[in-house]
Formats: structure tokens, C-alpha cells, sequence
């Protein structure tokens, strides 16, 4: 046992980075995978609505860390070739955040009313200029409370990525508590940095609902 | 591509009946207790003393900005040393009731929020008692609107109770971490432990539909 040093802070500090990276991938893959799924589901087609709905379900039905485990040793028996953890752990977490990013926004999309489409569609314009020029800018409103609390999840959730090894900041806590025995300490820390990522965020997010709220 | 085995897990079926019902035993002790520190919480929050009214916040921004896991990791691994000594189930179960608690009370709260004053006061009008009105004036409306988010809430919770593997609780999560050091079949005990999950998921979600549908069946006017 050893006595818990600035560079064992360091060590969990710098692990965020990790943690920083795992939400980028998941909003970069996920962000653009979730609008699709928000448009497929509130959209009129039928067999596109069912598969986005199926998916939606199966991915919410699904423990976060059952995901992880799934593409974890999934990906080999997919491909037949083993990919780095960062991969798997990607996919997983692009695959939760399109999901519940998804809702989300489907949420967003049919709050608007179907007058403004069809106000849309007599300024001659496409499907797609009516759902970016008005149905969007109108539903990003909307939905902006929600998606930022989402964003909290998420950032909390990176770490379970630790249970398949990967080291972000819940995994370099554990590692520095394991030399160093100091758990009170080490997870004090931990906390207080996810803390300090999430409240702000939090409490932007309760602003814009509030905000929202008093100008409906 | 390799080949896909699922007999050998077949030899674990008691297992995994035991970890799905230690699942549903940790769901359930979290949705309890949270749900009467939601109910607690959500009273003292609105009209308690300053004080508790600060620590209720405090409470409730810790919880709902850090993480599960390490909630679960202080109360297990931290506990002990100021000679609270537990077993991982129950350190799970506080853990999780602590959890589910802070969102409850965020719950329960705002659905009491959504009754207007005015509405309280013409129950008070009609020369009732206070538990009457409480009874017949403000809890089926606020039920009806915070049904959606408790049962999305309770979802969440049954996927999170996972976590508690992590400290060795012997839920479902846990027995494929047992049935995988066995069997080497990895990705086959995770597809089947996922899908137990969702059909778990599933069944709750439909139960609560029709629960929904049969409770709050008076119309609504928009």
C-alpha cells in the first residue's frame, strides 16, 4: 500500500479525456443515426416506422452495460476479427445515444403541428427543405431541455465503460483505489469531477426548459 | 465466423432464474423505498423548513449528477471503514433507493406542482376535509401526470439494477459475468442476458400500459 500522491490525482484526471472521447463518438455516430430514427419514426411510411420503432424498443429494453458486453465480444463473431475496445465501447454507446437521442427528438418533431408542414408544403418547397427550414428550427426548441439532460446521462454512463477494461475516469479511479486504498478519497474525487461536468449542465438545461415554459 | 452455442448455458437455467429474481427483489426494495423518499422528499421540498429544504437539493444534485456506479462503489467500499459492514445485495439495495429516491422526489414534486392553486381551493370550497381533497382533488390528477415518468423511471431503474454487479451482487448481470467464466461462450450468454432483460422490459411496459388505461380513464379536457 502506498499513500495517494498528486500523480495518482493526475492519473484520474487526465483519464477524462477517455471519458471526453467516448461522449464525442457517441454524439458524432449517434447524433445523425438518432435524427434518421426521429424521422423514420414520425414520418407516414409505414415499414420505415416499425423498424425504427423495433429498434428503439430493443436498444431501451436493454441493460447500458448488456450493450457494452453485446458488441464487446459480439464484434469478433460479427467480423470474425478482433477490433480494440475503443471500437466495440464506440458502437455500443453510438447505438444508446441514437436511441434515446431518437425519442427524444420524435418528441420534438410531433410536438409541432402538422399545419406547419402543410403550411410548408404550399411555399412549394421539398420534404426535406420543410422539415429543415420549418419543422426543425421549431422542434430543436423544443426538444433542446431534453437533449442536454440526455447529454448528463450519457456523460454519467461513460462509465460503465470501464467494465470491459476500458480506462475512463470511474476505471482510473478504481485503479489509483487499488494501489492506494483510499476509497473515501479516491471516489470523493471521482465524484466531484463528474459533478462539476454535470451540474452546470443540469441546471442549463432546467434554465432553457424554464424558459421554454414561460414563453408557451 | 464462429459458431453460435447456446447449450452449453442450458445447465445454468436455475442461475439464471435466481439472478432474474434477485433482479426484480433489487427493483423492487429501491422502487419502495425510493418512492417513499419520493413522496417524503417531494412534501419537505415544498413546504418543509429552510434548511431541510436546502439539504433536500443538495441531496438530489449529488445523486442525479454522478454516477451510479460510483454511488454504488462509495456505499460499499467507503461504508465499511466507519463499521457499516454489508453484504453487496444490501449495499446495492441502498444504493439504488438512494438512487431512484432523487428522481422520485423531482417526480412527485412536479406532479404536485401541475395541480393549480386554484383548484385546491375549490375543494376546500365544497366544505370537505383536508384528506378529502387530498384524496379526491389533488392525487388523481397528479398521478395521472406523473404515471409516464414514474414507469420510465422505474424502467431506467430495473436496467440500472446491472450495476450492482459490479460489487459482486448476485443479480442477473452478475450470474453471465458466472455463466461466462464457465462456459467461455461470452457472447452467447450476453445476447440471451439481454434479451431476458428486454423481455422483462416488455412485459413491464405493457403491464403498465393497461394499468394506465384502467386507472386514469376519465377524459381529459385540452
Amino acid at each position: 500500500m502506498r499513500s495517494f500522491t498528486v500523480s495518482d490525482f493526475l492519473t484520474i484526471v487526465t483519464a477524462l479525456k477517455w471519458t471526453f472521447l467516448l461522449v464525442g463518438i457517441a454524439l458524432a455516430c449517434g447524433g445523425p443515426l438518432a435524427l434518421l430514427l426521429a424521422l423514420m419514426r414520425s414520418g407516414t411510411a409505414r415499414l420505415p416506422r416499425w423498424l425504427a420503432t423495433g429498434f428503439l424498443e430493443l436498444v431501451q429494453g436493454m441493460p447500458l452495460l448488456g450493450l457494452l458486453m453485446f458488441f464487446y465480444f459480439g464484434m469478433p463473431v460479427f467480423l470474425g476479427i478482433n477490433v480494440p475496445a475503443i471500437v466495440a465501447v464506440g458502437i455500443a454507446y453510438t447505438v444508446y445515444t441514437a436511441a434515446f437521442l431518437g425519442e427524444i427528438w420524435r418528441g420534438g418533431i410531433q410536438a409541432i403541428k402538422h399545419t406547419q408542414w402543410e403550411a410548408a408544403a404550399c411555399l412549394g418547397i421539398t420534404r426535406w427543405q420543410q422539415f429543415r427550414y420549418v419543422i426543425a428550427p421549431q422542434a430543436f426548441r423544443i426538444a433542446l431541455p431534453a437533449t442536454v439532460g440526455f447529454l448528463v446521462q450519457l456523460i454519467k454512463n461513460t462509465s460503465l465503460a470501464s467494465v470491459v477494461g476500458f480506462v475512463e475516469l470511474a476505471r482510473a479511479g478504481q485503479i489509483v483505489n487499488a494501489g492506494t486504498f483510499r476509497p473515501l478519497l479516491v471516489y470523493s474525487i471521482v465524484a466531484a469531477i463528474y459533478f462539476v461536468i454535470c451540474f452546470p449542465l443540469t441546471t442549463w438545461s432546467r434554465t432553457l426548459e424554464a424558459r421554454f415554459n414561460g414563453a408557451r | 465466423m464462429p459458431d453460435l452455442n447456446f447449450r452449453p448455458i442450458w445447465r445454468y437455467q436455475d442461475q439464471l432464474v435466481e439472478g432474474v429474481l434477485t433482479t426484480l427483489l433489487l427493483t423492487a426494495v429501491a422502487t419502495i423505498a425510493g418512492l417513499v423518499i419520493g413522496i417524503a422528499g417531494a412534501v419537505l421540498i415544498r413546504s418543509g423548513p429552510k434548511p431541510v429544504r436546502w439539504l433536500l437539493r443538495i441531496y438530489i444534485e449529488i445523486i442525479r449528477n454522478t454516477p451510479v456506479l460510483v454511488q454504488i462503489f462509495i456505499i460499499y467500499f467507503v461504508l465499511p471503514s466507519f463499521g457499516l459492514k454489508m453484504t453487496p445485495i444490501q449495499a446495492a439495495c441502498v444504493a439504488l433507493s438512494i438512487y431512484f429516491g432523487a428522481y422520485a422526489i423531482e417526480i412527485i414534486r412536479s406532479g404536485l406542482d401541475s395541480i393549480p392553486k386554484s383548484q385546491i381551493e375549490a375543494g376546500m370550497c365544497l366544505g370537505i376535509t383536508r384528506m378529502q381533497v387530498l384524496r379526491h382533488v389533488i392525487l388523481p390528477p397528479a398521478l395521472r401526470n406523473i404515471y409516464p415518468s414514474v414507469t420510465s423511471q422505474f424502467v431506467l431503474l430495473l436496467l440500472g439494477t446491472s450495476i450492482a454487479s459490479q460489487v459482486s451482487a448476485d443479480e442477473l448481470f452478475h450470474v453471465a459475468g458466472f455463466i461466462d467464466s464457465r462456459t467461455y461462450r461470452s457472447f452467447e450468454v450476453y445476447t440471451l442476458i439481454c434479451l431476458i432483460y428486454f423481455g422483462l422490459v416488455i412485459s413491464f411496459k405493457l403491464a403498465f400500459a393497461a394499468l394506465g388505461r384502467l386507472a386514469f380513464r376519465w377524459p381529459v379536457r385540452r
